[in-house]
């Protein structure tokens, strides 16, 4: 399989797409986030150009797209997480409801427990129990009572179906359980912080087939309340899990639709080739 | 036959040609670590023998709890000594441990800028100072001002000592925590110093540890800032501005009596200050061992089972 390189990168031709195929999608549901021209660059090299993107609510969007596209670079952007990296420069709007969360007045703070975010690698806090784990994002922020956080606990476990399996060990290192379990626990600890939106960056590539199989139909479930958008490498999930799907490459947004037509019926030649496989 | 199978057949040769060699090679690598860990623990090994072999013989109840006798009378005891290096100690700590960590941290988490490179190399200067210079300093700025010794000015140097060490293994161990969870604290919505001081050293306390206690046994064992600070007395302590006795003090005394009692008795202290320094390296690993949730205690506990 050859990748592709920038010489031989067929040219981005979008007269034939009308705006919402890489812009948004009209749907009668209503957008959670919306992000505007967005720009992402590490000193000179520009790793996001301009996208512009509509998540409608309680749905599941995924990003795709080679390594190196800028998806996760992206999704990171959605919280706020480039604040923590030096040389990023975001430039544009990142609506979420009616908050421009790159707003001066704004505390990212107070809007990153508005959206939760799950990592690529399972990082349960190494010193915490499973209990501690859930609760860190509440008890840390200064949610004492034992009541509530009981009850939150077994909510977002059970959410994150994980609760049949621990339910018994609470007090156990979240060190001892598998990966699998390791990346519900992650989920539980993000929706434990009553999040809106629920950012995921690959959160089964380090995962098999049956802790993949548990996560994707944890997302399925929790598309009921939460809008989530998933970055993923393995296009097969997209299609399983997602709603819309959005394709990157080399920074660019290059479609974005539904999944079902994305897959089936791409418009650009670029995604024709990527979602059959030619590169990638 | 293709390229990779000649190439193959080569290979293979060159490794039956030098297998003699390599086994060879291997085990004078492992003699030359082994013969060097020997050389390493015979020096300490040898001191460790004679000052428990020599000093066992001084220790009695009344050689840790009395004052010294008079000079060559072999009567008398290290009392005063031995409070007086718990106090210097302790009061070194809480001076210098709070302000290497808390420095440690600046250095780790906001150190990212031109001021913490500079405060990271004077840091490291500083590590290396002698530490006569850091009593003399303690010397010009608290005890010829207060016109008097002082058990303040003791602390004061002792603490120069320890800051840098701590701030630079702090700093070390933080790093070693991985960012990921800085990232899983920040996507939680959590404020900058609740991630640094409950989840991130949580994960560095190991280390942390490490570093206090190392310093602890740095200081414990100093003499020449204790000699321009708090002198050394022969009484217990009474007071913060009147001199003070330490252990490396006596055993410095005691060794320049050109009497066999008084040298025995510096062999007991120097066994005393040992046992002190174990003690409290023991005592501090140990708790920290035991205490609920804390990763060192489980992975002492795993090294002890031998689980992984």
């Amino acid at each position: 399989m050859t990748a592709l390189t920038t010489q031989s990168r067929p040219s981005l031709d979008n007269s034939s797409l009308s705006k919402e195929d890489y812009a948004g999608i009209e749907i009668e549901k209503k957008y959670k986030m919306i992000a505007e021209n967005v720009t992402i660059s590490y000193g000179d090299f520009v790793a996001v150009k301009n996208i512009t993107m509509k998540f409608p609510e309680k749905s599941v969007t995924a990003l795709i797209g080679p390594s190196g596209c800028g998806k996760t670079t992206f999704l990171r952007c959605l919280n706020r997480m480039h604040d923590m990296t030096k040389n990023a420069q975001v430039e544009g709007k990142v609506m979420l409801d009616d908050i421009d969360l790159y707003d001066k007045s704004v505390d990212p703070i107070y809007h990153r427990r508005k959206v939760g975010m799950v990592f690529q690698k399972p990082n349960p806090f190494p010193t915490m129990s499973i209990y501690d784990n859930v609760v860190a994002g509440l008890k840390l922020n200064g949610v004492k009572d034992k009541k509530i956080l009981d009850e939150i606990v077994e909510d977002s476990l059970k959410m994150a179906y994980l609760w049949d399996e621990v339910h018994n060990d609470l007090k156990k290192s979240a060190i001892e359980l598998s990966g699998g379990q390791q990346q519900r626990l992650c989920i539980a600890r993000a929706l434990a912080i009553q999040p809106e939106v629920l950012l995921m960056d690959e959160p089964a590539s380090a995962l098999d087939p049956i802790a993949t199989q548990k996560i994707e139909e944890t997302i399925t479930e929790l598309k009921k309340e939460y809008t989530i958008i998933i970055v993923t490498h393995n296009m097969q999930q997209a299609v399983r899990v997602s709603d819309f799907t959005g394709f990157m490459y080399l920074g660019d947004l290059i479609e974005f639709r539904e999944t079902k037509k994305l897959f089936t019926d791409p418009k650009n030649e670029l995604t024709a080739k990527y979602v059959q496989g030619h590169f990638g | 036959m293709t390229t990779t199978q000649q190439r193959r057949l080569e290979y293979r040769a060159l490794f039956k040609q030098n297998v003699g060699k390599r086994l060879a090679v291997d085990k004078a690598v492992r003699i030359i670590i082994f013969s060097c860990v020997i050389i390493a623990i015979i020096p300490l090994g040898s001191i460790l023998v004679e000052v428990f072999k020599n000093g066992i013989t001084a220790i009695s109840y009344e050689f840790l709890t009395e004052v010294p006798g008079s000079i060559g009378s072999g009567e008398g005891g290290i009392g005063p000594a031995i409070q007086g290096t718990l106090i210097i100690i302790g009061l070194s700590s809480m001076i210098g441990v709070p302000i290497g960590v808390m420095s440690g941290i600046f250095l780790s988490e906001y150190g990212d800028n031109q001021l913490a490179r500079t405060i990271r190399f004077f840091n490291d200067v500083f590590m290396e100072f002698p530490s006569i210079v850091l009593g003399i300093f303690a010397f010009l700025m608290i005890v010829l001002i207060l016109g008097h010794f002082s058990v303040w000015a003791g602390a004061f140097a002792l603490s120069l000592i320890m800051f840098p060490i701590v701030a630079r293994t702090t700093e070390e161990s933080l790093k070693m925590v991985p960012v990921t969870y800085r990232e899983a604290g920040t996507a939680l919505g959590l404020k900058k110093w609740v991630i640094t001081f409950r989840i991130v050293i949580s994960g560095a306390k190991s280390g942390m540890i490490t570093g206090i206690l190392l310093s602890v046994s740095r200081i414990g064992g100093e003499t020449a800032p204790l000699i321009m600070t708090i002198l050394g007395s022969s009484q217990f302590f009474s007071s913060m501005d009147v001199p003070m006795d330490a252990l490396p003090l006596r055993i410095w005394r005691l060794s320049l009596l050109p009497y066999d009692s008084a040298q025995l008795q510096g062999w007991g202290a120097a066994l005393v200050l040992i046992i002190i320094i174990l003690g409290i390296n023991l005592g501090v690993r140990y708790y920290f061992a035991n205490k609920k949730g804390s990763i060192f205690g489980r992975l002492i506990k795993q090294g002890v089972s031998g689980k992984k």
